[in-house]
C-alpha cells in the first residue's frame, strides 16, 4: 500500500508499504530517514521515539498505515537548519551525554518534547519523561546534565526574547 | 494483508462484520510487538485510530463513559479526579511512550492477567460496552475475563467504552515489579471504598489466569466497617481487620510459578499490597472530602 505523511515538515509518500510494517520501518528503509534507530522493537528502549502529531511514541509500535495524514518529527526534524543544531543536540555534545550514541536520537527527541512542555523541569519530571529510554554506556548522569542544561539555555532564551521590545 | 481504516464507528462495525478474522489495532503496544516478532501474521488490520468517537468520553449522572480508544496518558490529565483508581493503574503503565499511544480498550482486548487496567475495572464495577452490527451489549469487567488472554468478545464484536461510576470514594492502586518504570506486575491490587454503598470493591492482577476480585475480603471488609459503625465514626482501622483482609486477598489468588516471581511470592506480596492500600484509602477517608453515606 502506499502511505503519505508529513515529516519534517515535509509530505512524503512510501510506496509497497506492507500492511503490518511499522512506521520506523518506513522511516528508515523507505524513505532515507535512519536517525530514529531500530533496537527492541518492542517499545521498552525508545532509541525509535519520534513525534507524532507532538506526542513522544515509539515509531516500531505504530503501524504504518496508522500515520497516514499525521505529522511525525524524527530528529533529523529537530535542528532549525541544516548548520545549527537544537538547544538539547548541543547540550548534549556540550555535557558528554553521548557515547556509542545509538540511544541519543531517541533521548533527543523525548528531552526536546519535556523541555517544550515543562520548561525548567525537576529531576524528578525529567527521570520520569526519559524513563521510556534505555541507555546502556553513560549510566544518565550525564543525560540529566544535559537536560538540566539545556532547559536551562531555552529558558534564559525565551526570558530574553520577551525582554526585547 | 489488508488494512482497514474505517473512519467512523458505524463502518468501524461494518467491516468488522465483514470481516471477523480482522485483528483491530488502536493503540498498537501489544499488536505490533506480534507483528514484528512474526507471532501473529493476521488477514488484516482493522485500524480504530481514526474512529473519533472511540477516543472521546463524557459524563453523566454520575458515570463516566469512558471510549475504548482514550489513551493512558489522557486518562491521568483528564479524568484523575473522576477515577482516581484508574488514573493511578495508568500512571504505572510502561513509559511515557507507551502511555501516549496504550488504552484501556487494547489492555481489555488483551485481556492478559496482567493488564493493569483490570484491577481497578473490577474494584470499580466497571461495565464493558460492546457492540456490532447487531448490536450493543454490557459485559461487567467480572465476567468479560474468560481465561489466560480469552475475553467474553464475538468474533464480530469490538468494544466500544468502558463505563464507571465517578468515584465516591477512595481508590487504590499498587503493583510489583523489578523496578518503576516499564514492569509487567508481578502480582498487582486494586482497591475501591464505595462509602455511599457501604461496599469495598477488588480486584487482583497477575496472580491469577485471569483478573479476579476477592469476594471474601470484601465481604469481610465491608461487614467489619459497618458493623463497628467505622463508615460514619471514621475511627482508626483495628490491625487485626487489616491483616484478616491481606490474608483474605491472597487467599483469592491462584498464582503459578513463573520467571517473574513464585507463586508463594506473589501470595505474600498480594497480602502485603491488600493492608498497605487499605491503609491508604482508609487514611484518605479519614481525612474527610467523602461524604459518609447516601
Ligand atoms: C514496553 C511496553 C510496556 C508495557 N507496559 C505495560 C504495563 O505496565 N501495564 C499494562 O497493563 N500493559 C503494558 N503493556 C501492554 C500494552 O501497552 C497494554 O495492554 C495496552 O493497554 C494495550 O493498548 P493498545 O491500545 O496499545 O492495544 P493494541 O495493541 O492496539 O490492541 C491490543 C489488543 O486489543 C484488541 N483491541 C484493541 N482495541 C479494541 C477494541 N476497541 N475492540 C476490540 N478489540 C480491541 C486488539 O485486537 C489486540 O488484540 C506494555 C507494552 C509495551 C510494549
Ligand atoms: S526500537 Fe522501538 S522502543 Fe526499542
Ligand atoms: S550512549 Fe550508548 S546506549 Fe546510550
Amino acid at each position: 500500500m502506499r502511505v503519505t505523511v508529513t515529516v519534517n515538515g515535509e509530505r512524503r509518500e512510501a510506496d509497497d508499504v506492507w500492511e503490518g510494517e511499522s512506521l520506523l520501518h518506513v522511516l528508515r528503509e523507505r524513505l532515507g530517514l535512519p536517525g530514529s534507530k531500530n533496537a527492541c522493537e518492542q517499545g521498552e528502549c525508545g532509541s525509535c521515539t519520534v513525534l507524532m502529531d507532538g506526542l513522544p511514541v515509539c515509531a516500531c509500535l505504530v503501524a504504518a498505515g496508522q500515520a497516514q495524514d499525521r505529522e511525525v518529527r524524527t530528529v533529523e526534524g529537530l535542528a532549525e537548519g541544516a548548520d545549527r543544531l537544537a538547544p538539547v543536540q548541543e547540550a548534549f555534545v556540550e555535557a558528554g551525554a553521548v557515547q556509542c550514541g545509538f540511544c541519543t536520537p531517541g533521548l533527543l527527541v523525548a528531552a526536546h518534547d519535556l523541555i517544550r512542555r515543562a520548561g525548567r523541569p525537576s529531576d524528578v519530571e525529567i527521570r520520569e519523561a526519559l524513563a521510556g529510554n534505555l541507555c546502556r554506556c553513560t549510566g544518565y548522569e550525564k543525560i540529566m546534565e544535559a537536560v538540566r542544561l539545556a532547559a536551562a539555555r531555552t529558558a534564559s532564551a525565551e526570558l530574553s526574547t520577551e525582554d526585547t521590545p | 494483508m489488508d488494512f482497514l481504516r474505517p473512519a467512523s464507528w458505524a463502518e468501524a462495525l461494518a467491516v468488522k462484520a465483514e470481516r471477523p478474522d480482522a485483528v483491530p489495532i488502536a493503540g498498537g503496544t501489544d499488536v505490533m510487538v506480534e507483528l514484528n516478532f512474526d507471532h501473529r501474521r493476521p488477514p488484516a488490520l482493522l485500524d480504530l485510530t481514526r474512529v473519533a468517537e472511540l477516543a472521546e468520553w463524557s459524563e453523566r449522572d454520575g458515570r463516566v463513559r469512558l471510549g475504548a480508544g482514550v489513551p493512558y496518558a489522557r486518562i491521568i490529565a483528564e479524568l484523575g479526579d473522576r477515577l482516581p483508581g484508574l488514573a493511578t493503574a495508568a500512571r504505572t503503565v510502561g513509559s511515557p511512550q507507551i502511555r501516549n499511544r496504550g488504552t484501556v480498550g487494547g489492555n481489555l482486548g488483551a485481556a492478559s492477567p496482567a493488564g493493569d487496567a483490570h484491577p481497578v475495572l473490577l474494584a470499580t464495577d466497571a461495565v464493558v460496552e460492546v457492540a456490532s452490527t447487531r448490536g450493543v451489549r454490557t459485559v461487567p469487567a467480572a465476567e468479560f475475563y474468560r481465561g489466560v488472554k480469552r475475553n467474553a468478545l464475538e468474533p464480530d464484536e469490538l468494544i466500544a467504552a468502558v463505563h464507571l461510576d465517578v468515584a465516591r470514594g477512595p481508590q487504590q492502586f499498587a503493583k510489583v515489579g523489578t523496578r518503576n518504570a516499564m514492569v509487567i506486575a508481578v502480582c498487582a491490587f486494586g482497591l475501591a471504598l464505595h462509602p455511599d454503598r457501604r461496599r469495598v470493591g477488588t480486584g487482583i492482577g497477575s496472580a491469577a489466569p485471569t483478573p479476579v476480585r476477592a469476594p471474601a475480603a470484601e465481604d469481610f471488609l465491608s461487614a467489619e466497617l459497618t458493623d463497628a459503625g467505622l463508615w460514619a465514626s471514621r475511627r482508626p482501622l483495628p490491625d487485626a481487620v487489616r491483616r484478616r483482609f491481606g490474608e483474605l486477598v491472597a487467599e483469592a489468588a491462584s498464582p503459578i510459578d513463573d520467571v517473574r516471581g513464585s507463586a508463594a511470592y506473589r501470595r505474600h506480596a498480594l497480602a502485603v499490597l491488600a493492608r498497605r492500600t487499605l491503609g491508604w484509602a482508609w487514611d484518605e477517608y479519614r481525612e474527610g472530602g467523602w461524604s459518609a453515606c447516601a
